[in-house]
């Protein structure tokens, strides 16, 4: 009790001290605040969206096998596909019928796909939600695509898939199989690629092997390289995140820096006259790791809380540009909390403690210094 | 005798009280939206499952960031000379991971094909 009394008086001590100086007080807690903020918001974001993709593209193709045609991606004969079903581990192969349009008036691109099972006629499409949002001049329930021989399809919109499953959907138009190959000009006979279903998904790597090895202008892409490739999505290693990263860090140690090369004037007088009145050096260390703990403490949290309340409350606005960069069709973000004790710990350790002992090294500097030479 | 609130107490209250509400931001979060979260998964699971997607729709810009996974190492120059750098969200993402490991599937051409 006696212990935490004591901690408790310092820590008055401490609170006086820095509401002496509110100006200065403020500035540094907004400074350390806006940084922890930035690096917090960044890592929720990336995470969230990881933990999406994750959950999203499991039930994707174990494998896709693409043809590449003079370092071209090229249309893939459905003649591959009995081939291809005839190597052991194989459950299933499928062809996948998707291609781009890009419509001139919204300036966006869309992406076109015979749908398996679709249901509807041949005149009739089902659309993502940013679809509808972005297709400028859409009349009613009616798509007008320019086919490529230049002829006009007038497609009737039949449905309109949840703007909750944007981030899988947002651009799609789905399509019967005439007339995907109608509009798109696909031949018969040909695919964009195959999607390979394998039974025991260990056997993948030993399966792409094969498939190379009976059509060698083939390029096998298995789901969890497509995994991996999300996973490093928003990486620190990726331009954006560099550029954030390393303004904030700088913005961190020139701001630290500045704490550690030495005290202002008062402060110096400060720890003076609380020698010559019989503090021990212990004591004003004591002192000092409360200020770092105080300010780093108050910043972390107020960081991680507006940091959640962007990414997740808000739909992450300050990211917004970022993702949509030129693209005209941007998916609705329904980011869902994807929480990492370690990542939280890491920002946790990489903000609040370096602070908290950067305060400590002038500190202990004045206090060992005589209290007579230190007050003039 | 009046109670008299310290500093340090009020100081102590002010981060038990950001140490709440960082709690309920994080958590009220999922717990409001866990029912439509599952349900927009589990849809977006299905058509995945039924059309074979293999991307997520993050960046419409351009074909090789609409569908990251399905690009090569020739997609960025196609659009215009010097495309490199070209649309913004190139600079979010890292490659493909198969670009990198693509001699992986190469494999020893005097093995025997097992079918």
């Amino acid at each position: 009790m006696k212990w935490i009394q004591r901690q408790k008086y310092f820590l008055d001590f401490t609170l006086s001290s820095l509401l002496r100086r509110k100006g200065k007080l403020l500035s540094l807690l907004a400074v350390y605040t806006l940084i922890v903020f930035l690096i917090g918001s960044v890592m929720l974001f990336a995470g969230a969206i990881r933990k999406t993709a994750v959950d999203v593209l499991t039930d994707g193709p174990e494998m896709t096998v693409q043809r590449i045609i003079a370092g071209r991606h090229d249309f893939i004969p459905l003649d591959y596909i009995e081939s291809v079903q005839t190597i052991r581990g194989v459950r299933s192969v499928r062809p996948r019928l998707w291609g781009y349009h890009f419509h001139p008036t919204s300036g966006a691109n869309y992406t076109l796909m015979a749908a398996p099972d679709f249901e509807y006629g041949p005149d009739q499409v089902i659309v993502g939600a940013g679809v509808m949002r972005s297709w400028s001049g859409i009349a009613k329930d009616r798509l007008y695509l320019v086919g490529f021989d230049g002829r006009a399809h007038l497609l009737k919109i039949i449905e309109t898939l949840d703007s909750g499953i944007d981030m899988a959907a947002a651009d799609l138009i789905l399509m019967a199989e005439s007339t995907f190959r109608e509009i798109t000009g696909v031949p018969e006979g040909y695919a964009t690629d195959l999607a390979v279903e394998i039974r025991n998904p260990r056997e993948c790597a030993t399966i792409a092997e094969k498939v190379v090895r009976l059509f060698p202008e083939t390029r096998p892409i298995l789901k969890s390289e497509i995994l991996r490739t999300y996973a490093a999505v928003f990486d620190w290693r990726s331009g954006y995140v560099v550029v954030l990263l390393a303004g904030s860090v700088l913005a961190f140690f020139i701001f630290a820096w500045d704490r550690a090369v030495g005290l202002s004037a008062e402060e110096r007088r400060e720890i003076g006259v609380l020698r010559a009145v019989g503090w021990g050096v212990s004591d004003i260390l004591i002192l000092k790791w409360w200020e770092g703990g105080v300010i780093s403490l108050t910043a972390f949290f107020l960081g991680m809380i507006g940091a959640y309340l962007h990414v997740f409350w808000a739909s992450a606005p300050l990211f917004a540009h970022a993702l949509k960069g030129w693209a005209v069709l941007y998916p609705e973000l329904h980011l869902f909390p994807n929480p990492d004790p370690y990542q939280i710990g890491a920002l946790f350790f990489l903000t609040a403690l370096p602070y908290g002992f950067v305060t400590l090294i002038p500190a202990w500097k004045a206090a060992v210094t005589d209290p007579v030479s230190v007050m003039r | 005798m009046a109670f008299v609130l310290q500093k340090s107490d009020a100081w102590l209250l002010f981060l038990a009280g950001c140490i709440i509400l960082l709690a309920l931001v994080a958590n009220g979060y999922p717990v409001i939206h866990k029912m439509d979260h599952q349900r927009h998964i589990l849809n977006s699971r299905r058509l995945v499952g039924r059309l074979g997607l293999t991307d997520l729709c993050l960046f419409t810009e351009a074909r090789y960031t609409r569908h990251r996974s399905q690009t090569d190492l020739h997609a960025p120059f196609q659009d215009h000379p010097l495309s490199l750098p070209h649309f913004p969200s190139e600079s979010h993402v890292c490659p493909p991971v198969h670009l990198k490991t693509v001699s992986r599937h190469e494999v020893d051409s005097t093995a025997k094909i097992l079918p």
